[in-house]
């Protein structure tokens, strides 16, 4: 680890207190240990010319795997974005998953090898696919939370045809960058979250930057969450570095969202010391001291530091933890590597669904 | 069977596919206590309550974006935008979003909406309430587009656009709501999506029409009947996708083909009409295809003899038949 952990911002959270088992904030680190290495593999991997393109989820990792913990994992819904590699690891991705899709093999469950990679889309953990235009999962997922709260509305009507509503509503997190939020998607969005009261979370990832433009240039004032006050909903801020922060955050809108009290923007701060994506050189915009100084912010020295100071994590069970991750992403590189391509016809079909398959009923 | 308007059947198909199927809603401006500005949800926010017709804010990228989400989470919206010209904010979640959901998801996850919008002009509507958008629309694998041109195919395709897995864009041709009037059955049927339809068999040319335009084009058929022209007429009525045998069957009939559509020439529906006529079709040609459209200029002026300038009428449409038929 270049940076040395002394110098990392100290987590002072106690888990406990959160209602986090020590077994669940070790599968935390766990989480955020495999993603960051399946992440490293990638970038390597696109260096070497064995996979066109990566967009990265680095410095995201707090933020994904913190509020994969405050939802119910296979009942929420989440419609996420191209950082959400740690989100979709912590609810459930294998990371053979996210290597089909490198790799554009057959066999990718995410979008049968069509779209790029980091486009997250898995129907059993209730992972929406999402497109390339930013901002534009935002609405829908106000859409999709408008839906749960029209199920409790018309229970009567939809269980007498047969439709079983859950006894709770869905709660729905739908993730963007800061840069998003300049998108005339998130102004309506919110506006309907707003209105309707939606059990809706739209978690802002605040990297600092839209591809080379910083924050300042996307927005006038100091906060995204400041923006909350504009739609009548809540808006709150968390250190996106701070796994147990980001928890605790999150927990709270999700339940206050369960209980119809509406929606909440949260705004995840972290620092992206990665290049936008693989075709990106972030050296024209900003200085390698800038750089180094956003690594302090990184989620995983600070989760690992906060471990070792609650007697949680040891040298020897730090190194398990690394030999198995590395076994992992290994298997799930080779994997990929010996998947076959998809036939080039398989381009042709599936364009229009032949049946219905839409809905998340029952509990 | 009871005579009813264009804007009647569609009121009845909505309702009925409300009544039939609780996860049907509609979703758009005005569409509550108004009943919609064209009257299309009169008596169904008092019949259904505000949870199946629900007042949207003036805002159509997410009256679409909306549908998509509710349409994912198992309902069947019913989104109104209330010109088709004011489509164009949502056009990025209909092409982006609901066209290729199911493509992008390799087949996992689809969008059974439809979006519904009056098109068209001749009503004094100006550059913004006169346009017609299919063209856009229909160029994009993955939607649905339907265009029916009296109440019995209003009332039937819009059930079968209802029940589509799909997301399927249903465009009424205003001008026709309460002038173009038809036998339409009380209770269930279906028109299927796909079909076009032969709406009066000849012998001599073929027009394909759509909306507004079909109706006319029956019109003009009568005008030229008397001078001894026998004209076909096929109601394309789904625009994508297209119903290639139907085009075909026809033309290798009548050996002649004009294309009338309100759009702007360029572009437009019938250049695929025609592209479809030239590669698959030549053989039966025995005249030019020709198209009879809007002139290409940003819009439907609103003056009066501006607006009828750029508008095909009835009388255009003989005067192209005959231009044909004398070829």
């Amino acid at each position: 680890m270049a940076v040395e952990v002394k110098e990392l911002l100290p987590i002072t959270q106690r888990h406990e207190e959160l209602g986090l088992a020590d077994e669940t904030v070790l599968q935390m680190y766990y989480h955020l240990l495999l993603s960051r290495r399946l992440d490293e593999r990638c970038w390597v991997l696109q260096r070497q010319g064995r996979v066109p393109f990566h967009i990265s989820g680095i410095a995201h990792e707090g933020i994904g795997v913190g509020a994969a913990y405050a939802l119910r994992k296979g009942f929420d819904i989440v419609h996420p974005y191209y950082r959400d590699l740690a989100l979709s690891i912590a609810l459930g991705m294998k990371p053979v998953e996210f290597m089909l899709a490198l790799y554009g093999k057959k066999g990718d469950p995410h979008s049968a090898a069509r779209q790029m990679p980091s486009h997250f889309s898995l129907r059993r953990l209730n992972i929406i696919s999402g497109s390339s235009p930013v901002a534009t999962q935002l609405p829908q997922a106000a859409g999709i939370a408008l839906a749960e709260v029209l199920k409790q509305k018309l229970r009567p009507q939809l269980e007498a045809a047969g439709f079983q509503v859950s006894r709770e509503m869905r709660v729905v997190l739908t993730s963007t960058g800061e840069g998003s939020t300049s998108e005339g998607d998130f102004h309506e969005a919110l506006n309907w979250a707003g209105i309707y009261k939606l059990p809706l979370i739209v978690l802002v990832h605040n990297n600092q930057y839209a591809i080379s433009v910083p924050v300042w240039k996307q927005m006038a004032v100091k906060r995204v969450a400041d923006r909350a006050a504009a739609y009548g909903i809540r808006g709150a801020v968390c250190d996106g570095g701070n796994v147990l922060e980001v928890y605790q955050v999150v927990k709270e809108a999700v339940d206050r969202a369960r209980a119809g009290e509406g929606t909440t923007l949260i705004e995840a701060v972290t620092y992206r010391w990665t290049p936008h994506s693989s075709d990106d050189d972030d050296r024209t915009y900003r200085t390698r001291e800038e750089v180094e100084q956003g690594k302090l912010r990184d989620p995983l020295p600070r989760l690992r530091d906060y471990l070792y100071r609650r007697s949680l994590l040891t040298q020897r069970l730090e190194d398990e933890l690394e030999e198995r991750v590395r076994a992992e992403v290994d298997e799930a590189q080779r994997l990929a590597e010996e998947a076959p391509y998809p036939a080039p016809e398989e381009a042709l079909a599936p364009v229009f669904a032949t049946e219905d398959r839409s809905g998340w009923w029952g509990e | 069977m009871p005579e009813k308007t264009l804007i009647e059947a569609i009121r009845e198909a909505i309702d009925e596919e409300m009544a039939r199927d609780p996860r049907v809603f509609v979703v758009g401006e005005d569409v509550g206590p108004r009943g919609g500005v064209f009257r299309a949800t009169m008596g169904l926010w008092q019949k259904y309550g505000e949870w199946r017709v629900i007042d949207s804010p003036l805002a159509e990228l997410s009256i679409v974006a909306i549908g998509i989400g509710a349409a994912l989470n198992g309902f069947r919206p019913i989104c109104e935008i209330q010109f088709a010209d004011f489509i164009h904010p949502a056009f990025n979640q209909i092409v982006n979003e609901a066209a290729r959901f199911f493509y992008r998801s390799g087949g996992v996850y689809n969008v059974p909406m439809v979006i519904r919008a009056p098109y068209g002009g001749g009503i004094s509507g100006g550059l913004y309430h006169s346009q017609s958008v299919e063209a856009f629309f229909a160029h994009v694998p993955g939607l649905k587009v339907v265009i029916p041109s009296n109440p019995y195919d209003a009332k039937g395709l819009l059930k079968a656009a209802i029940r589509d897995p799909n997301p399927v864009l249903f465009f009424e041709p205003k001008k026709g709501y309460r002038l173009i009037k038809g036998e339409v059955p009380d209770g269930d049927y279906i028109v299927p999506i796909g079909p076009a339809k032969v709406t009066r068999e000849g012998s001599d040319l073929t027009v394909f029409a759509y909306g507004m335009m079909h109706y006319y084009a029956l019109q003009a058929a009568e005008m030229v009947a008397k001078e001894g022209i026998d004209v076909e007429v096929v109601d394309l009525r789904t625009l994508a996708p297209v119903d290639k045998a139907t085009i075909l069957n026809s033309v290798k009939k009548t050996g002649k083909a004009l294309i009338v559509y309100e759009d702007n020439l360029t572009l437009g529906y019938g250049a695929e009409v025609a592209a479809i006529l030239a590669e698959e079709g030549f053989e039966y040609l025995d005249g030019p295809v020709m198209r009879l459209a809007g002139p290409d200029v940003p819009g439907v002026p609103f003056s009066p003899p501006m607006q009828d300038f750029f508008m095909p009428s009835p009388q255009k449409i003989a005067e192209a038949i005959r231009r044909l038929a004398r070829y």
